[in-house]
């Protein structure tokens, strides 16, 4: 699931960005720096003609959103920065690393690919101010996933969550649909939603070039914290219980129940290639009801597909979606899954030290927040920053959610997470491969060490 | 303060730098007149020897760092774990050949090391030969020629849309292929799900560029045939299909082992049209493919490894028999 991540604030921010770099045009120009005010930057000392490179997966144009939340942090400590964003991100980074020429900061996807990097020895801890600066901003969780072998290498940046359930308020007001609280009552108005006949309760899309599959490891995370628990979840991922586990069993069984139904998704294999981004394109022109997807599809539907994003009252607008929770098996169980990056640093410059320091700070995460179509976990975060309707849905989820998971493949050793989970998730309703053989092959290719 | 300082240490940068360069010139100079002061005092013999290694050892040296050497550490990772720490004798190559995936993947490799030399060889040599008697053959050269100016990656996608399939009945079909199916009255399908047709759809898109460059390469050949032989057989009665079969092939023999042999290397690395149409999905991963997700991805330099040399030895046989050939070829002249 990590090919998405490098698209995700890329294009639901395209939204945004128009409207956002007109409001920030007056806000965060050059003359408020110039102006003396570098006050609040005292702490991250002064510098001259250095430069500080990161290596990110996100590309143009978010890049360029970063670079302008970055302006007054390097007027004022002189800090320059240099995003450098790749699509080729996770393949050129061990490439950099091993050819010993590592960036200085690196945003990290995934922390598996964070796992990784530090097993190279290449990668310093965090500092002591970093560190601390994320205790006190992040939860535990979000520092845990930073943190390999007890020692605190990468502090968190963006954070999304994909417990999102996309639909379109008018198609269901005008059939008299109403949103499900738990899993049986999604089950059953796919039901109903297939009886009539005239809509596809479901639209799938798992094609995502060399990532394919990774739409369906979404699928059986969530559904792995709600047919299960975190705990179960935990061990999953650690590899504590086998990947082809009869816990592991009964979660892919309950997806299939939504993935493998034709009545539900139309014809199955083809799923494999629909890429993702088309795959929510029958919400707007009415052609099926729901669509499982993280808070990114949005901006993707409206650039692409002329979706206008609205509030859940809103039944009136044509091609207006929004989101609902995807539930919980009972009601008051309120699982939330998300990602986010996290920022890990191949040198110990000091500089390098301040940017990594500047970046957990809630000055910035405010500042970036307020640049639009992002946001974080960082408790510093003011909600009234976040402007879009879904983020702000997704920072509710995240505050009201009873457990909050990261993404499981991203945690997942490389080979699985970025591998053989996708793969056979993408062999399940491509090749119609069963249930058994599947779990089968991706429990034997869980790295041995 | 801090504005001297600075240009202090510029003015220094700049002093270090600028006696580094002299001393590099002085070094290579020395060098130079040594070389030259040994080769005038020594005897013919060594004289000729060090001509050898003086003309010879840059490049050398640069296939040495570049080639060689790579390729012996590439030997011996794919004996490691996947982080190159600890010996695993020969299990990488166990696993690579008793791995379904992976057997599948090596299947792949032979298919397309065998069909899709054949057929661009064979579509271009019968175009070669057709065109060849044609009075403007330019405009059908370089529409067959042009796909060679096509990357794969941009060529993987052209294609991806001919063969696109759209699973809801109701709404068009966008695909070229599927669209030609309906209108001969079949039911298009998920062309790219289907297999082992899949890898052949995708061997497609080689040979429609590869074909290219073995009419340029055949044809250029089939002009370099003498007319008096041609006519010589003609006189002799032979008809259009012998005077193929029996004059021109054997004529272009050369040339068709080198366009046969180049096209099977080239299968045998193809990697972007994969990895752009299906992305190693649907059973249609090859060899390059697979060594690039097992180094790159799964981060297991163990197994790629492996793959990497599996390849290699794929290749020797072929590199061995063109060096050959040129060889024999080189005598019989």
């Amino acid at each position: 699931m990590t090919a998405f991540l490098r698209r995700r604030l890329i294009l639901a921010t395209s939204l945004f960005a128009a409207l956002s770099l007109v409001i920030s045009g007056c806000g965060s120009s050059d003359d408020s720096a110039s102006g003396g005010n570098c006050d609040a930057y005292e702490s991250y000392g002064t510098y001259e003609g250095v430069e500080v490179e990161i290596y990110s997966s996100i590309r143009s144009p978010e890049a360029e959103i970063y670079q302008e939340s970055f302006a007054e942090f390097e007027e004022c400590t002189g800090i320059t920065i240099n995003w450098n964003g790749t699509a080729e991100f996770e393949a050129q980074l061990p490439v950099r690393v091993e050819g010993g020429t590592a960036p200085d900061l690196a945003v990290f996807p995934q922390p598996g690919l964070l796992k990784a990097m530090v097993a190279t020895g290449k990668m310093f801890p965090a500092t002591d101010a970093v560190s601390a600066a994320a205790d006190e901003y992040y939860g535990a969780d979000w520092k845990a996933y930073g943190t390999v072998d007890g020692t605190f290498y990468a502090a968190p940046l963006g954070a999304n969550v994909k417990s999102f359930v996309w639909y379109s308020p008018k198609t269901f007001a005008d059939n008299g649909w109403s949103i499900p609280t738990t899993w049986a009552e999604l089950l059953a108005l796919s039901d109903t939603v297939a009886a009539g006949g005239k809509v596809q309760p479901w639209c799938v899309g798992f094609g995502s070039g060399d990532a394919t599959g990774w739409v369906g490891t979404d699928w059986m995370e969530d559904l792995m914290l709600r047919v299960n628990d975190a705990a179960t979840y935990d061990a999953w991922v650690n590899h504590s219980i086998k990947f082809n586990d009869p816990k592991v069993a009964a979660v892919l069984k309950e997806a299939g129940k939504i993935l493998k139904n034709p009545k539900y998704v139309g014809n199955v294999p083809a799923i494999a290639t629909t890429t993702f981004q088309e795959g929510g394109k029958g919400l707007v022109d009415g052609s099926c009801a729901m669509h499982r997807q993280a808070s990114f599809i949005g901006g993707i539907l409206a650039a692409d597909y002329g979706a206008t994003i609205v509030t859940p009252d809103d039944t009136t607008t044509e091609g207006g979606i929004t989101t609902f929770y995807f539930p919980g098996v009972t009601a008051d169980q309120r699982p939330a899954l998300g990602g986010g990056e996290f920022v890990g640093s191949f040198s110990d410059r000091p500089e390098v030290a301040a940017v990594q320091l500047y970046l957990t700070s809630p000055e910035w995460n405010n500042k970036k927040a307020a640049l639009g179509g992002w946001f974080s976990a960082n408790k510093g975060l003011d909600v009234a920053n976040v402007a879009d309707p879904v983020n702000k849905n997704a920072v509710e989820i995240l505050k009201n959610a009873t457990t909050f998971r990261f993404d499981g493949s991203d945690a997942m050793p490389a080979a699985v997470g970025a591998g053989s989970f996708w793969k056979e998730m993408t062999a399940w309703v491509a090749e119609n491969k069963s249930d058994k053989a599947v779990l089968d092959a991706i429990e034997k290719s869980w790295p041995k060490s | 303060m801090i504005e001297i300082a600075a240009r202090q240490s510029q003015l220094e940068q700049a002093v270090s730098k600028l006696t580094g360069l002299t001393l590099t010139i002085l070094i290579f100079a020395a060098l130079v007149a040594i070389a030259f002061t040994l080769a005038e005092r020594t005897g013919e013999r060594v004289q000729r020897f060090l001509k050898y290694v003086i003309f010879l050892a840059p490049a050398l040296l640069f296939l040495f760092i570049g080639l060689v050497a790579p390729a012996f550490r590439t030997l011996y990772l794919s004996f490691r774990d996947a982080r190159g720490e600890e010996s695993v004798g020969l299990e990488n190559y166990h696993w690579a050949f008793t791995q379904p995936e992976i057997l599948d993947v090596l299947r792949n490799t032979g298919v397309w090391m065998i069909v899709a030399p054949i057929a661009s060889t064979g579509f271009g040599l019968l175009i070669a030969v057709l065109t060849d008697r044609m009075r403007r053959p330019g405009l059908v050269k370089s529409l067959i020629f042009m796909p060679m100016a096509i990357s794969f990656v941009g060529a993987g996608i052209i294609w991806k849309f001919v063969y696109q399939f759209e699973p809801n009945e109701r709404a068009p079909e966008i695909g070229l292929l599927s669209q030609i199916a309906e209108w001969l009255g079949f039911v298009p399908t998920n062309w790219l799900l289907v297999n082992p047709l899949n890898t052949f759809l995708l061997i497609v898109v080689f040979v429609w560029i590869q074909t290219g460059f073995a009419m340029v390469v055949l044809s250029a050949a089939i002009k370099a045939i003498p007319d008096e032989i041609l006519e010589a057989s003609m006189l002799d009665g032979a008809s259009g299909w012998k005077r193929f079969s029996r004059v021109t092939v054997p004529m272009i023999r050369g040339t068709i082992i080198v366009v046969l042999s180049t096209i099977t290397i080239g299968a045998l690395k193809v990697f972007d049209i994969i990895r752009t149409m299906t992305g190693g999905n649907f059973k249609t991963s090859v060899i390059a493919n697979e060594m690039y997700n097992q180094s790159f991805r799964a981060l297991n330099y163990g197994t790629g490894s492996a793959l990497a040399i599996i390849l290699f030895l794929g290749v020797l046989p072929l590199v061995a028999y063109n060096v050959v050939n040129l060889r024999r070829e080189r005598s019989e002249r």
